[in-house]
């Protein structure tokens, strides 16, 4: 089958575990007021490929991936593509290649349930920690992607937990030890990272002629970061 | 045969033969450990250190050049010991009798060497110019027999760098069998070789090979001169590791004072040391701090080696490069890994006395080297820009496992094999010239096979391929001719008596090809296949712009269609090589390799069908062009590792340059994923990589301030250079390229 994808990189350290060919999906149904990649929103947008012209490029790289490394399917959101995200997982299990999920996690039906099926990993993009945030920022409430959450730790999958710092949103101690406690009550989760807010993206804002809605929040100072992170392990 | 200094080592057939691969194989010991033994430098390895770096910054101050010697031919013992703080070294031997001091070296051409002088406010005395006016330089020779077409091939740049007017290089002596044997062994087996040549009836071939051992043998015996000068005697085998260093060391130095080789190498010493080491450690003489600083010590002087060469040079090889190749690592024929402590030990030197481009350290990967040397070298890169690496894997079957590295990325084995070094040709101005039938419109020569401009609206890839063949072929028989006779005369003017002495007397010859703008070539032709390419032409009726309309596949994408385009011109062109015999039966090799010369080649050359501008550089190497790749390193990894090294024995040279953030969040991630994709592309059969881990924003300020950044180090097309070293332009063009970003 066929879907929908924004680009492809095929060098990826930073979304999940070694060296990953990166999808970016197209699409998404959320707009996130930090979202680093609005290009990826429109549905319609990107290039049309079918499941076995990916599997068959990520092959071509599988000698990189070393132990821990593999495929990440990214976007957008991959969640809106399903079955096109687990025909790419199946063939690149069929090979050997090791499936990642990175998502927003707020769809769950049957055809996502699929999909994790053929997962080895997802990396969840928990933004925030309570629902208001989540609706005032995101465009979504919390409880689909507690339910998300829910349902890997049911189906074991690891999971790694991921956050963006954005100063004045959810820089506090409180979001940290409500983390926390996702964490604890989730044993799937046995990675968490919190990523500082970039603005790099702008250009592509601006040259889409729309608004960053956070173009004018500061980023996070190292010594902040570092900070949430010691709380974070405490 | 017995030696006392040899008490403590294995016995082997290397007792009775020069064969210094089977003394290594006999006795050394793999380490597969981590890099948690070593220590850092001594206060006295500081001390000495400091005084260096001052040296080096008067010789930026004073232009590049800190002092000429010019009355006086550099040879052997024609200076004075030279030290740094004689008191505080530990291993002894200078070029001249002062640190960076440079020496003449006229053998290749007096031209050059005047204009040397000339270029940073000296001149060559009468003495020296007196002394050559009845001499054959080598260059003299050259241009007596150069023909009208090789010199206009020569004036347009189509064929470039030739080393017809200074040291060809590229010859690794095996400086390890001085340190073994002792010179006088050596100058033993020499004499019974000559002997040997004498018993049957002389050719033309075998009256020269005894004069050469004439040579080799007087030139063993400077090499005893040179090193009394120094207080030592090197006539008995060395007999600790202290030794060891200083005989290996006084047989490179002799080498680097006879000669003024484009590339001299220093070849695969540290785990031949290590077996020295070990000895001593075991007897309890040394320790690891001393063990360490020998090393140190050793590197120290291996980083204040100095050629005296003109501004054109520099322009070809940019920053100031000796090339003084050191082979890491690696595995052995009998699956043991050739890695040992001291191959920690040398790499730990860019620790000790920080980061520089000297010695050009190389590690020989193999996807089967131990874990911990893998990490350890990762680690070393991400934090020095020093290290390059090669695929082990795909030379060991050719060279076998006591091969080393000349220049960048030749590989030849060491003592039995040497090369004749050959620079390159412009593929890429080559093209143009086919397109207007023998009209290079840069230089305004006609050159090669006459026949009329390529007529039609657009230009069909068919018949431009046709057309471009002709001349790959006409091309091919000129260069192998040329490269004959350059080093005819090179063997017959400036024979390089000592590294020849510490070659086998029987030794295999390569004959090293190259080409540039490779990438530029492989675009080019595939915007004739996928695009529509329109000529424009002047008033003339030369072609000298194109329109290109429509997409096409661009190499570094991992695009077959492309890509196999590139592989294809590698190919072509070391097939039709071969069709010429070469000098001494030599074997013919390719490289795609430009040093920093990818600038000027690009400078010199017109507008291309890929869309690249008149006097724009060429990537360097065989690197896709800049800004053309769409889905990131990997994938142009992938198109690099699909050109055969097969067909380009000489080397495929590729840099890699990403900033730390691409290649993971901590310093463990960046290690792992540095190590995975060695591991990859070496697994998928390329070559060669030199890897820079930094950030665009430190070249440019790097660029904007220099005397901030003084010892900037940086991986450039197959060796390292200091940043501040390499013209402006060159650093704009290193800038320029494709640095690999996170998204």
């Amino acid at each position: 089958m066929t879907g929908r994808v924004h680009s492809i990189q095929s060098l990826g350290t930073v979304d999940g575990p070694g060296v990953r060919f990166v999808v970016f999906f197209q699409g998404c149904n959320l707009r996130c007021k930090c979202c680093h990649n609005p290009d990826t929103w429109d549905m319609a947008g990107g290039k049309e490929y079918t499941a076995d012209e990916i599997v068959q490029k990520a092959v071509r790289f599988k000698e990189y991936f070393g132990r821990e490394g593999g495929i990440t399917l990214s976007g957008g959101e991959p969640l809106l593509q399903p079955e096109f995200a687990k025909e790419i997982f199946e063939k690149c299990r069929e090979n050997g290649i090791n499936t990642c999920l990175d998502t927003s996690g707020n769809v769950l039906n049957q055809k996502v349930k699929d999909l994790l099926e053929v997962t080895d990993r997802v990396l969840l993009d928990y933004k925030y920690t309570d629902d208001a945030s989540y609706r005032e920022n995101a465009g979504c409430g919390i409880d689909t992607v507690n339910a998300f959450l829910k349902y890997l730790q049911e189906k074991s999958i690891p999971v790694t937990l991921r956050q963006v710092i954005i100063p004045a949103v959810n820089d506090g101690e409180e979001n940290v030890k409500r983390l926390k406690e996702v964490i604890k009550s989730h044993s799937c989760i046995d990675k968490t990272e919190l990523l500082p807010f970039r603005k790099i993206c702008a250009v592509k804002y601006e040259s889409m002629g729309i608004p960053f809605p956070f173009g004018e929040m500061d980023v996070p100072s190292d010594a902040l970061m570092d900070s949430l992170n010691a709380l974070l392990k405490e | 045969m017995e030696h006392t200094n040899w008490n403590g080592f294995k016995a082997g057939k290397w007792q009775n033969e020069i064969n210094v691969r089977d003394f290594i194989q006999t006795n050394y010991a793999e380490y597969t450990g981590d890099e948690s033994f070593l220590e850092g430098a001594t206060e006295r390895t500081n001390a000495l250190m400091a005084k260096v770096q001052e040296l080096f910054a008067q010789e930026r101050k004073n232009g590049g050049v800190l002092d000429i010697d010019t009355e006086t031919v550099s040879s052997l013992t024609s200076y004075a010991p030279g030290y740094i703080d004689k008191d505080n070294e530990l291993i002894f031997g200078m070029q001249t009798d002062s640190p960076l001091k440079r020496g003449v070296n006229p053998f290749g051409g007096i031209r050059m060497a005047r204009q040397a002088c000339a270029a940073y406010g000296y001149r060559l005395s009468d003495k020296v110019e007196d002394e050559f006016k009845f001499r054959t330089t080598h260059n003299d020779g050259v241009f007596r027999v150069y023909t009208e077409e090789m010199r206009k091939a020569r004036k347009c740049h189509v064929i470039t760098g030739l080393p017809d007017a200074y040291g060809r290089g590229r010859i690794i002596g095996d400086y390890r069998r001085v340190a073994l044997y002792g010179v006088d062994r050596l100058i033993k087996q020499k004499q019974a070789d000559k002997a040997k040549l004498g018993e049957a009836d002389f050719t033309v071939e075998s009256a020269r090979q005894s004069e050469e051992l004439f040579q080799q043998i007087t030139f063993l015996g400077y090499l005893k001169e040179m090193a009394a000068m120094y207080g030592f005697d090197i006539s008995e085998p060395a007999k600790n590791a202290k030794e060891a260093i200083q005989w290996t060391y006084f047989a490179y130095l002799g080498a680097i004072k006879e000669q003024n080789g484009a590339a001299m190498s220093l070849g695969r010493v540290s785990s031949f040391f290590d077996i020295y080491i070990e000895r001593d450690i075991k007897n309890g003489t040394l320790d690891e701090k001393g063990a360490q600083e020998l090393m140190d010590d050793f590197v120290i002087k291996l980083r204040i080696a100095r050629h005296l060469r003109t501004p054109e040079y520099n322009e070809l090889f940019g920053g100031d490069p000796m090339w003084i190749t050191e082979a890491v690592g690696g595995m052995g024929n009998d699956g043991r890994t050739l890695v040992t402590k001291s191959s920690f030990r040398m790499l730990n030197t860019l620790y000790t006395l920080g980061s520089s481009p000297e010695p050009n350290l190389t590690v020989l990967w193999s996807t089967r080297l131990p874990e911990g040397f893998k990490r350890f070298c990762a680690k070393v890169s991400a934090d020095t820009d020093s290290i390059q690496y090669e695929n082990d894997d795909i030379m060991r079957p050719h060279h076998g496992d006591d091969y080393a590295i000349a220049c960048c990325v030749s590989a030849m084995e060491i003592g039995k094999q040497m090369q004749f070094f050959g620079a390159r040709c412009n593929l890429a101005k080559l093209l143009l010239i086919a397109l207007n039938g023998g009209f290079d419109t840069t230089s305004g020569i006609h050159i090669g096979p006459q026949m009329p401009v390529m007529e039609g609206e657009t230009l069909d890839y068919d018949a431009v391929k046709e057309r471009f063949d002709i001349y790959v072929e006409w091309l091919s028989k000129l260069y192998v001719n040329t490269m004959n006779l350059i080093h005819y005369m090179h063997d017959k003017y400036a024979y390089e008596k000592t590294q020849m002495a510490l070659h086998d007397t029987d030794v295999k010859r390569l004959m090293a090809f190259g080409v540039a703008g490779f990438s530029v070539v492989a675009d080019s032709l595939s915007a004739f296949k996928f695009a529509k390419v329109q000529p424009i032409k002047d008033e003339m009726g030369y072609i000298v712009e194109f329109k290109t309309e429509g997409d096409f596949p661009k190499y570094g994408n991992d695009d077959d269609r492309v890509d196999l385009i590139a592989r294809d011109v590698a190919h072509q062109v070391i097939t039709e090589l071969r069709k010429t015999p070469a000098y001494r039966n030599a074997e013919h090799t390719l490289s795609v390799l430009t040093i920093t010369s990818n600038v000027m080649y690009g400078k010199n050359t017109g507008a291309t069908p890929d869309g690249r501008k008149s006097g724009a550089p060429f990537a360097p190497g065989a690197n896709p062009m800049h800004n053309r790749e769409e889905n990131g390193a990997l994938a142009s990894l992938n198109s690099v590792a699909k050109i055969c090294y097969e067909d380009c024995r000489d080397g495929i040279s590729n840099t890699f340059s990403i900033t730390p953030d691409a290649l993971g969040k901590t310093e463990d991630e960046r290690t792992s994923n540095l190590v995975s994709i060695l591991d990859g592309y070496f697994a998928k059969k390329a070559h060669h990589i030199n890897i820079n881990v930094l950030n665009r924003e430190t070249l440019i300020k790097a660029y904007e301030n220099p005397e901030e950044y003084p010892n900037l180090t940086i991986r450039v097309s197959g060796y390292a250079v200091n940043f501040n070293k390499l013209s402006r332009e060159q650093q704009r063009e290193v800038i320029s390229r494709t640095f690999h970003q996170s998204v």
